[in-house]
């Protein structure tokens, strides 16, 4: 597929078709309505299934089925959607099924607002659900980066056998930018262990499920889960270094956030003033060691984050410390220009 | 019609609905035993009068029973 | 000599968990031997939900996946879109069903998904203690309705097959009851009757039979079967509420 311009959630509908998505079960939600219309129009084409289901729990129990019978399939909202599809994302972690979940979040809490956000760093990374488990959650900072993290999640989550997100805030969803979208057919895995039917002639039955009511059976599941985190932690770390070699200050800001820290270095560094940018591209696994490590070059950090303060907890536990972590925020789909962390750093730079 | 009942005695939990439907009145619970899993199993008291309706093996919701019709 | 009943194929060798004289052994036994006679052991997908039958997935001998509470309608939906040549059938209580499921079993019926529901009315939510369930009658005692169902504060009892009968995209909506064994044969042949609408691509069957629950109610299990033909099936009356592929 040559080069297009095409809006976010599209483009993200589109590329989970290419990487071969057999079922889509959504329901409406601003602002990521145009996912729904998408594969509703199109995804039959390729031969997949698409539900409009009757609500965004209906949904992710429907992936839940479709996902325990061995079909790669996904479903996509936005913030309050997503906290409706808690339980079922829970079983799915439980049950140990691949799915890709899609969060275009907005402003919250509660019905909140419609644009842009980043208050649900906690409800992704720290998990919604009941119970110790934990969803990858990858954060594309624009269009084409969402295409190529579809494609990853789908990869991801058959290869851990778990829920996989892909959360991109409602501007990445709703603006228009160029996409080249990887239509190479992606690895079909073999599931085995899928409620396909055949228990018969397969001669095992396969059972789908995320209850032990036995304790020594279900501690035994919760650390077989913990080893399978504690790989995903060792190998599926992504993150951006922007000009950090020689930085004294490190900003760390994921999504569209990151890009307008961009446009703030290149002011701040016109000044003479050597600020870097830490861009996390995984949210779960955290870059806990590359924010470290670079904490013993810099003075301070800061987070520039669309909420009132959620992955900043984060980087202060991976500083450790070592410096302060500060934190500069709008909310509510206020979004801050470059100038505003311009200045945040330059209060905290000794107020100059 | 003649027919035989066989009760897997061990699955047996002694509900009593065996009993009640049986419609010549042969099962009874064995007040005298308590089987492995701690009932009162069910039993064929007056095997003989067993007509293989298959009452007992319908209500029965253990399975516990496997009703055979002999011939003749 | 004949063996004329032995356990059915349908079911794995494990001992049932329920309580004596509970007809869910009953009910689960009649599905086994549905899907056994109809040879669809080899492509079924059971979809488990959450009450005394959580388990259920240990005791049908097929592929199964164990459901949250409620929305084993919507698991169900995404297991047959994806495999529309596959048997999937729920097994749900009152509870799952007509309380917090309501709004999945409604959806499923109304989009018209070829599944089939097994719907196990005993008015009472046994797995958790014995609580009132939207099916409970009016002036039944439980552990949430002490001093009997009032229904001017708690509601009427809700007849889940009349509400499905009425949406369009139910194909075949029937009420038995397993009271004794002219009524468990009855109910035999109408989930037979609801698989094979099912393997025929004739859409949305649920079968709901009225069952005791003898612990809850405080009877014996042969009383609890007199509650059912007495006093359950006068206010849940017994029948077929929908049958499209009945001759006109």
């Amino acid at each position: 597929m040559s080069k297009m311009l095409m809006k976010g959630n599209e483009a993200i509908a589109q590329a989970a078709i290419a990487a071969g998505c057999d079922a889509f079960f959504g329901y409406p939600i601003t602002p990521q309505n145009e996912i729904c219309e998408y594969m509703s129009k199109y995804l039959a084409k390729s031969g997949g299934v698409f539900v409009q289901a009757e609500s965004e729990l209906a949904a992710i129990n429907m992936v839940y089925g479709a996902a325990g019978a061995g079909a790669r399939t996904m479903t996509s909202s936005s913030s309050p959607g997503i906290a409706l599809k808690q339980e079922g994302i829970s079983y799915c972690a439980g049950a140990e099924l691949p799915c890709v979940i899609v969060a275009i979040s907005r402003g919250g809490p509660g019905l909140g607002g419609i644009l842009p956000a980043q208050g649900d760093y906690n409800q992704a990374t720290r998990g919604g659900g009941n119970g110790d488990y934990k969803v990858v959650v990858l954060a594309p900072n624009g269009v084409q980066e969402a295409t190529e993290m579809v494609r990853d999640a789908f990869l991801l989550s058959e290869k851990y056998r778990n829920p996989v997100m892909v959360m991109a805030d409602g501007v990445i969803g709703q603006m228009m930018e160029p996409v080249e979208i990887n239509t190479d057919p992606l690895p079909k895995f073999e599931k085995p262990w899928a409620a396909t039917g055949e228990s018969q002639s397969r001669g095992t039955r396969n059972v789908i499920n995320s209850l032990f009511l036995n304790p020594v059976d279900l501690e035994n599941h919760n650390i077989a889960l913990r080893k399978k985190y504690d790989m995903i932690e060792e190998n599926e770390v992504q993150v951006d270094l922007y000009m950090m070699e020689d930085a004294d200050v490190a900003l760390v800001a994921y999504g569209t956030p990151s890009r307008i820290v961009k446009s703030a270095i290149e002011e701040m560094r016109a000044e003479g003033i050597k600020v870097g940018l830490i861009r996390p591209k995984t949210l779960y696994p955290f870059p806990f060691k590359q924010i470290n490590a670079a904490a013993d070059k810099v003075k301070f950090m800061l987070t520039a984050e669309l909420s009132m303060g959620q992955m900043v907890h984060d980087v202060r536990l991976a500083v450790n410390g070592k410096v302060p972590v500060y934190f500069y925020g709008r909310a509510g789909g206020m979004i801050f220009e470059p100038k505003e962390i311009s200045d945040a750093v330059k209060s905290h730079l000794g107020g100059e | 019609m003649k027919g035989r009942v066989t009760f897997n005695t061990n699955r047996c939990k002694g509900c009593g609905l065996c009993v009640s439907v049986c419609p010549v009145k042969l099962i009874e619970l064995d007040k005298s035993t308590v089987n492995a899993i701690g009932y009162n199993p069910a039993y064929p008291a007056y095997p003989d009068k067993c007509i293989a309706c298959t009452n007992c093996a319908i209500m029965c919701p253990d399975t516990v029973i496997t009703v055979e019709r002999l011939d003749g | 000599m004949a063996v004329v009943f032995q356990k059915t194929k349908g079911l794995t060798d494990t001992p049932f968990t329920y309580c004596p004289g509970c007809t869910h052994g009953i009910i689960h036994r009649l599905v086994a031997e549905c899907l056994e006679e109809l040879d669809l052991l080899d492509r079924t997908i059971a979809i488990a939900s959450v009450g005394c039958s959580v388990m259920s997935y240990e005791f049908f001998n097929c592929d199964a996946i164990q459901a949250a509470h409620g929305r084993a309608p919507a698991v169900a939906t995404g297991v047959k879109r994806v495999h529309p040549d596959k048997i999937v059938f729920t097994y749900q209580g009152d509870g799952d069903l007509a309380s917090i499921g309501t709004g999945e079993i409604v959806q499923a019926a109304h989009r018209g998904d070829n599944i089939t529901v097994i719907f196990v009315n005993n008015a009472i939510y046994g797995m958790t203690g014995g609580q009132m369930a939207p099916t409970t009658l009016p002036g039944q005692i439980t552990t949430t309705s002490p001093y009997g169902r009032d229904v001017t504060k708690q509601g009427e009892p809700i007849r889940m097959a009349e509400l499905m009968a009425q949406i369009p995209g139910a194909a075949y909506i029937e009420r038995v009851m397993t009271a004794d064994p002219v009524s468990v044969r009855k109910a035999k042949r109408a989930i037979k009757k609801a698989f094979e609408i099912q393997k025929n691509g004739g859409g949305f069957s649920m079968v709901e039979i009225l069952s005791s629950c003898n612990i809850g109610w405080g009877l014996s299990p042969v009383d609890a079967l007199k509650y059912i033909k007495e006093d359950m099936a006068a206010y849940f009356p017994l029948g077929v509420f929908k049958d499209k592929g009945a001759a006109q």
